[in-house]
């Protein structure tokens, strides 16, 4: 049985043209529906309106659950993904490529690739002061609206969010006047010059009447951050920002968001695989493994103390500078296929620290602190490994 | 120092010596499209490489790391200098010559993908140039193909698949492969980990080190990533417009960076601990074009240090001890 399974997830990529017409019938009939739901001329209040959990909390993502239909299959990029962003903090969210980071992001933005990608399951909630929206409910409209003012994006590549064609000035013009429609041209220019200022560009008047192919990639950056700030908004979604920056230009920029946060009291939602960069950015990490949260906690938990085999592992497999060690720690294997997931814990084909309890279904959540939690049995009660945990890892390494 | 006259002598223990290397790119413009300029991609950069080492080559984007690393193979022509390899001065070769001596001389680089042919199974990759420079007996050219892509970590039944079933590890254990097949000396690894996932880097760069102790390989790592190159480095050299501005062992380099745009450089890498408190050099504006590099020291428009000397004379390189030079008036 055991063999069938991992046969016919070696080959989930090669299914027969007939099986995969049936399975495209079968998406189109669900994605069809949840967008008819969606396209509803006027949705109730009640279908979106709701309470955040915890006022303090800018975002609450609970039990998300993002798919995409796809002709091979149905890959549950987001998986019952929780946590929350508190106001005024960061919150750090690291894993490997293709482990739904991005598609967490995209989600709360509602920017998902529809029709295929569809949020299914769960909420997120956004903090409206004395109420809260749940986003995936939430009318087009109002999304819009949310997206503008009340949370931005920053993504990696500058380049793709600022259009080649028109000069920075229009651009940055653009969003400002679309967030300030009494303002007039003069005011927008004004207002223009000095997000540019603000986001560090000396020569902002210059840099106005230029096209983004003259700036460097650092300062594409500043100008997308520039336009994501246009509108003060209460969070600040990063997917990457400094990825493909080099060092020197990444230090300019990550020092540029802090400052702005501060200044504008915002939150700030960082995507990224640099443990580097989580470390000194974030308040609250969040680990996620193949659409999934396996562990999260403050900064100091997790980098202190990491529980999670593949948190553990993940920040030996980095070399760090001033650490000597002879061969860095490699986790073996890769992460199982999207459409095929096993019922056991997703980490158990690579995890080297696997206890009896392993073989049993996907692990649930052990709370270790009020804000770690863990999804491992080396951590349930019932394992009762708990005592030579951090013994054993340190062997591994 | 070296002048151009006198005969070109190697040191045994050195496997490349490349001295006074110049790589400059002509920029064309108007309607005649006449050269109206020039790009110093690399300008006068000298370092040699003990055989069975590794040298890592640092700095920011477009400082020139790669377009070293392809003339110093004469993948593209120098525009000036020598490149010395086990004594042969591989641009005095002919083509045939140069033919010859290019499987010892091999590259990989940071996209596995675009380096792989999408219609050829993997054996076949493999064993193409194997076959061309006929460096094992055709009876014999399977055994050895699977030979080496286990070594790097591949199965047997990989050989007839294409590279699109591949993950971006596998590729570049692929293009490793490929490589190593060639039997080469001395591989020019060009950020063959930026692309990868932290985890997947650490079994790539694993992998390197062990083919290194196993076939006495010589790599030249080039990265922007500090801390992936001080774990596998024995010498560092970092550049910054096209020069050299500091070389030397790897524990000098990190434990005492003496250039200001090395102390800079490294003060800006995040570390993964929540409680390290950075000490930044924050370096103002952007590197500025090597079309148009400032006079004196290159770096002077950046520099927190800079003197009046610096705006128009350009620093000497100048040996520390133990082999680690800098070039920075602040030695001279
Ligand atoms: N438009 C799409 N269609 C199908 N699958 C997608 C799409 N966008 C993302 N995915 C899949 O969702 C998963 C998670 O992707 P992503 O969130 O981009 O990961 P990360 O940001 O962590 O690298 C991946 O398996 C990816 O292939
Ligand atoms: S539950 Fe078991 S297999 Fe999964 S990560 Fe924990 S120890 Fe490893
Ligand atoms: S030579 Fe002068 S400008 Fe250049 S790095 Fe040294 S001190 Fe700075
Ligand atoms: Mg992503």
């Amino acid at each position: 049985m055991n063999f069938l399974k991992k046969e016919r997830t070696k080959d989930a990529n090669y299914i027969s043209a007939k099986e995969s017409r049936a399975i495209s019938k079968e998406n189109k009939k669900i994605t069809d529906e949840i967008e008819k739901k969606r396209k509803r001329k006027h949705i109730p209040e009640e279908e979106y309106v709701t309470k955040m959990k915890n006022p303090d909390n800018v975002v609450e993502f609970d039990n998300v659950h993002t798919y995409f239909f796809t002709d091979i299959g149905t890959v549950k990029s987001v998986d019952g993904v929780s946590f929350e962003v508190p106001q005024g903090k960061t919150v750090g969210i690291v894993g490997e490529s293709g482990c739904g980071k991005s598609v967490t992001s995209l989600s709360l933005m509602q920017l998902v690739q529809r029709p295929q990608g569809q949020t299914v399951e769960g909420e997120i909630r956004f903090n409206m002061g004395d109420h809260a929206v749940n986003v995936v409910n939430a009318p087009m409209d109002m999304m819009q609206k949310l997206r503008g003012n009340q949370m931005s994006m920053i993504f990696q590549e500058p380049m793709t969010s600022l259009n080649p064609v028109f000069r920075i000035g229009m651009q940055v013009d653009e969003v400002i006047a679309l967030h300030n429609p009494q303002m007039s041209k003069e005011e927008v220019k004004k207002r223009t010059i000095e997000m540019l200022q603000m986001v560090g560009i000396a020569n902002s008047e210059g840099v106005y009447k230029m096209y983004p192919h003259e700036l460097s990639g650092g300062m594409r950056q500043r100008i997308c951050i520039a336009m994501g700030l246009a509108c003060s908004p209460k969070l600040i979604i990063a997917d990457e920002p400094t990825t493909a920056l080099d060092v020197t230009i990444q230090a300019q920029i990550l020092d540029l968001l802090r400052g702005l946060k501060n200044k504008i009291n915002s939150s700030i939602m960082l995507i990224t695989h640099d443990l580097g960069v989580i470390a000194e950015m974030a308040d609250y990490v969040v680990v996620m493994y193949a659409g999934r949260v396996v562990e999260k906690g403050t900064v100091q938990e997790i980098f202190k103390s990491p529980k999670h085999p593949y948190t553990v592992g993940l920040m030996a497999s980095k070399p760090v500078v001033g650490k000597d060690i002879d061969r860095l720690y490699s986790i073996p294997g890769k992460v199982p296929n999207p459409v095929n997931m096993p019922d056991y814990c997703y980490f158990r084909d690579r995890c080297e620290m696997c206890v009896e309890a392993c073989k049993g279904k996907y692990p649930e959540q052990t709370v270790l602190s009020p804000t770690h939690v863990v999804n491992c049995y080396r951590y349930s009660e019932s394992s009762g490994s708990n005592g030579n945990d951090k013994k054993e890892m340190k062997e591994v390494q | 120092m070296k002048t151009a006259s006198e005969p070109l002598k190697q040191n045994e223990d050195n496997i490349l010596e490349v001295s006074h290397l110049k790589k400059y790119f002509p920029i064309k413009g108007g309607v005649f499209s006449n050269v109206v300029g020039q790009v110093k991609a690399v300008d006068d950069v000298s370092f040699s490489i003990k055989r069975g080492t590794t040298m890592g080559l640092v700095g920011e984007s477009g400082c020139g790391k790669s377009t070293a690393g392809r003339t110093l193979l004469r993948l593209i022509d120098k525009t000036d200098g020598n490149v010395l390899f086990n004594g042969t001065d591989i641009y005095a070769l002919s083509k045939k010559e140069m033919r010859t001596l290019r499987p010892k001389m091999q590259i990989i680089f940071q996209d596995p993908y675009s380096s792989l042919s999408p219609r050829l199974p993997i054996g076949e990759i493999i064993g193409e140039a194997v076959r061309e420079h006929k460096l094992v007996p055709k009876d014999e050219l399977d055994d050895y193909i699977t030979k080496i892509m286990a070594s790097c970590g591949l199965q047997t039944y990989h050989k007839d698949r294409y590279p699109h079933e591949f993950s971006g590890g596998q590729r570049q254990r692929i293009c490793i492969a490929r490589a190593l097949a060639l039997n080469p000396e001395f591989i020019v690894c060009d950020e063959p980990v930026s692309a990868l996932d932290v985890s997947i880097q650490a079994q790539i760069i694993n992998l390197l080190k062990d083919l290194q102790e196993e076939y006495g390989l010589t790599y030249l790592f080039i990265s922007h990533d500090l801390s992936v190159v001080e774990h596998i480095s024995d010498t560092v050299g970092v550049m910054y417009l096209g020069n050299i501005v500091e070389i030397g062992a790897t524990e000098d380099i990190f434990a005492n960076p003496l250039h200001p745009y090395t102390k800079a450089l490294f003060s800006a890498i995040p570390m993964p601990d929540p409680d390290a408190k950075p000490n930044r050099i924050i370096l103002e504006g952007s590197i500025p074009s090597p079309a148009n590099p400032p006079a004196g020291c290159k770096f002077h428009t950046r520099c927190k240090d800079c003197m009046e000397i610096c705006k128009t004379q350009e620093p000497i390189a100048k040996d520390m001890g133990n082999g680690h030079v800098v070039k920075c008036h602040l030695y001279n």
